[in-house]
């Protein structure tokens, strides 16, 4: 056992400072995270940055160099993110574009498509996202009803989609609607891009707890795609959306925010009754397990690199990562406010106390951000236990025949 | 980066494996349990003639010079069987102490005598029904004897020598004593787990020989047992993962309205909540062996964040376990009670829960975490 890089690594690893360490700045800890992209600034900046990355090889490595990646492998682009992740650069704009929108493009779009769409995607000069959610269409997202209806060489689009991330600022969308409610549920539904600019489209962001709005309702009223713009057959729709959501699970990880040595540090300044909080046994008792579930996901993650350095498929260990990391932001949030007894109620400036409620106000969305926490516990109880499925009551009818409720 | 065994550690494992299946370990501590016998000795003999007891102890002892790795995948596998012999007490503390701490001459006389199994050890700190601490130990050395009682020692019966921590004029000190020599008095206590014996030990001007120093005597056991916490999480998780592995299963077979009952959020959430808290418990194990295995600054971090989701783990995945049996976990039959017997106990020995909290805090205090 060691915590080395191999002598490749080691190389490659250099190779990634030496360029962010003469492009970026490190990390101030102690300055809070602020990803509002509403602010234009911020929005600017972001694509600057993206811009820079792509004109040195950096924007999306794994990706071939005809679309402007460097073919580099798992254990280069891990390398590439642990090292980025010490800089202080803008991010959260990008990452659906290039997680999810991305690799069903180069999946399923013509060669020509890929020529055209990839490279800007990388470069950060159009920006994707993913229209899946529905109403009525959670967890469930295959009980999706928006319709497409084909005319000539077009479909046209009517429905409602939600909680996408970054609509209000993209240029284009997947999309996967349903154009034949007569087939089976996971039969009947077909997937596209779209220009998000299309006639038809109307764009409303919603309100979070948190105050901010990230999601956003997107409305389609007989918006026209050309057939050439359909991802995969007529009535693969289904498949080619499970390609997505895999790669959904992978890039939807680790909770950001305040963590075990937040709270640490704030138990050890913060009076209780005279005495640092840090003397307390229940405060104490928390921070123990809180430090043993974050050194858990941790170790978790060094050992799935560990397999990715052999060249090996890694275990389905790290699917107990945001699961775990989300529960933790909640629980420390909570812990955090609590500490202030009555005044943990006031909005302040204090950077830490921030946090604590900013942690508390967030870590709901991340709890279903992305599959809830009762759906990642089935995924692991079926994909990784072995479990039987339930028995379902929408299998082997016509999706028009699904009871709904309503 | 390299957090995982080698393959020929992964060799070792699986070999352990094979072997306890093969000798039906499980089987075997149903026996020693329902018998009262303290102690499988076929399946010890046997132990001893694979080199267990040496993997630890160098080459010139007659050990296999192997290192802390190679006893963590073999402690997995004996948690996993719930073996009932008595390595945890011999290897993970008596063994490791010598080898630590003992004089050249302490070595030359117990290492090789430990690898043939002629020696076996076991350590006694306990005195009263509450945590020992440095400043609550009564055993007294004095003049070369030791005089007080024991409580709660692992194994006493089947082995022949204990490590006493005992007060002396000067502290707390280290004392190694043959258990068969004058003076020494052990009983049976009974436990909530009897598939493996507990004994009290009561000392009357008893021959002692000091191993270390006779001042820092607390502090060495601390060292040993923050040693020792990454063997028994070790064993802790071989048990979880048993326990798991049985919940699964009969969640697959058994019916209940018609379908499987791990059909049922309800069984599949519950379980899942199991390989969670033990996958975080396994890699904190791997982060905690290599720390152990190279002497690390963080070992005392580590091994107590080990030890603490080793022991959530442990107890959540064999109470769990019993929960999904049913009606059936309940019975003296099912071998559920086994593990959630073992879960405890080893969530005992060499310190409750809550302790190991309570050091894994002052140890972040003492590193400064942030």
């Amino acid at each position: 056992m060691d915590f080395k890089d191999t002598k490749e690594e080691a190389k490659f690893r250099s190779k990634c400072r030496e360029w962010l360490e003469k492009n970026a700045s490190y990390k101030d800890e102690s300055t809070p995270q602020n990803d509002d992209f509403a602010n234009k600034d911020k929005m600017v900046a972001a694509k600057a940055w993206q811009k820079k990355k792509y004109d040195a090889g950096w924007a999306m490595l794994h990706w071939p160099e005809e679309y402007g990646g460097i073919g580099a492998s798992s254990m280069e682009r891990i390398i590439w993110a642990n090292e980025e992740s010490k800089f202080d650069v803008p991010k959260g704009i990008f990452e659906i574009g290039l997680g999810m929108c991305g690799p069903v493009m180069m999946e399923y779009a013509t060669e020509e498509q890929k020529e055209r769409y990839l490279p800007p995607m990388a470069e950060g000069k159009e920006i994707w996202c993913q229209l899946f959610s529905e109403p009525s269409a959670g967890s469930d997202v295959a009980g999706l009803r928006s319709k497409a209806v084909r005319d000539g060489d077009n479909w046209i689009i009517n429905g409602q989609k939600v909680w996408t991330s970054g609509a209000h600022f993209s240029d284009f969308g997947i999309l996967v609607v349903r154009h034949d409610p007569n087939e089976a549920k996971h039969k009947g539904m077909t997937f596209f891009f779209v220009d998000m600019k299309s006639p038809g489209i109307e764009v409303k962001p919603i309100k979070q707890i948190t105050g901010g709005s990230s999601f956003n309702e997107v409305y389609f009223t007989d918006v026209e795609i050309p057939d050439s713009q359909r991802l995969g057959e007529i009535g693969d729709g289904w498949k080619v959306a499970i390609t997505t959501l895999m790669n959904e699970r992978l890039a939807v990880g680790d909770a950001d925010g305040a963590d075990v040595e937040d709270a640490f540090r704030w138990a050890k300044t913060q009076d209780n009754q005279g005495e640092p909080l840090l003397n307390n046994g229940a405060a104490r008792e928390s921070i123990a397990d809180w430090y043993c579930q974050k050194s858990g996901l941790k170790n978790t993650k060094l050992r799935t690199m560990s397999a990715l350095s052999r060249g090996d498929t890694p275990g389905p260990e790290a699917s107990i990562t945001k699961i775990v990391s989300a529960g933790k932001l909640q629980d420390i949030g909570n812990f955090g406010i609590d500490s202030l007894d009555m005044a943990g109620m006031l909005r302040t400036d204090n950077h830490d106390i921030k946090g604590f409620q900013n942690a508390w106000l967030g870590a709901p969305g991340l709890r279903i951000a992305g599959g809830t926490d009762e759906i990642l516990r089935n995924i692991i109880a079926e994909r990784v236990l072995g479990l039987p499925q339930d028995p379902r009551a929408d299998k082997g009818i016509a999706f028009k025949d699904i009871p709904t409720g309503n | 980066m390299n957090l995982d065994f080698s393959d020929d550690q992964k060799f070792l494992q699986e070999e352990a494996r094979k072997f306890l299946e093969k000798e039906g370990a499980l089987i075997r501590n149903r026996n020693v349990l329902e018998n009262e016998s303290y102690i499988d000795t076929e399946l010890w003999k046997k132990i001893v003639e694979l080199g267990w007891t040496g993997i630890r102890i160098p080459e010139e002892y007659d050990g296999l010079g192997l290192g802390h790795l190679e006893l963590c995948v073999i402690a997995e596998e004996l948690g996993r069987f719930l073996a009932p012999v008595p390595y945890s007490s011999s290897v993970y503390l008596f063994t490791e102490s010598i080898i630590n701490y003992g004089s050249e001459q302490i070595k030359k006389e117990f290492l090789p005598k430990l690898v043939s199994g002629d020696i076996v050890g076991t350590l006694a700190v306990t005195e009263e029904l509450h945590a020992p601490s440095a400043s609550n130990i009564q055993v007294t050395y004095e003049s070369g004897k030791l005089n007080g009682k024991k409580i709660a020692v692992p194994d006493a019966k089947v082995t022949t020598h204990a490590l006493v921590v005992a007060k002396s004029t000067n502290g707390i000190s280290l004392q190694i004593v043959d258990l068969s020599s004058e003076g020494v008095l052990i009983e049976h206590q009974e436990t909530i787990d009897e598939s493996r014996g507990h004994f009290s030990i009561t000392f009357n001007n008893a021959e002692a020989q000091l191993i270390g120093d006779d001042v820092s005597g607390w502090e060495i056991y601390e060292s040993i047992i923050n040693q020792a916490a990454v063997l028994f999480s070790y064993e802790q998780i071989g048990g979880s993962q048993a326990s798991l592995d049985m919940a699964v299963n009969y969640a697959k077979e058994r019916y209940a309205f018609g379908r499987p009952i791990g059909s049922y959020q309800a069984i599949k959430h519950k379980l899942a909540d199991m390989y969670i808290a033990l996958t975080l418990a396994k890699s904190n194990c791997y982060y905690a062996a290599w720390a152990l295995s190279t002497d690390s600054s963080d070992l005392p971090s580590a091994s107590a964040t080990a030890r603490v989701s080793a022991t959530k783990a442990y107890q959540l995945c064999s109470k769990e376990n019993i929960q999904t049996h049913g009606g059936n976990g309940f019975t003296w039959e099912y071998d559920c009670h086994m593990f959630y017997r073992r879960s405890k106990l080893l969530s005992l020995n060499i310190g409750s829960l809550n302790n190991w909290k309570e050091k894994l805090v002052t140890s972040l205090e003492q590193s400064n975490i942030n």
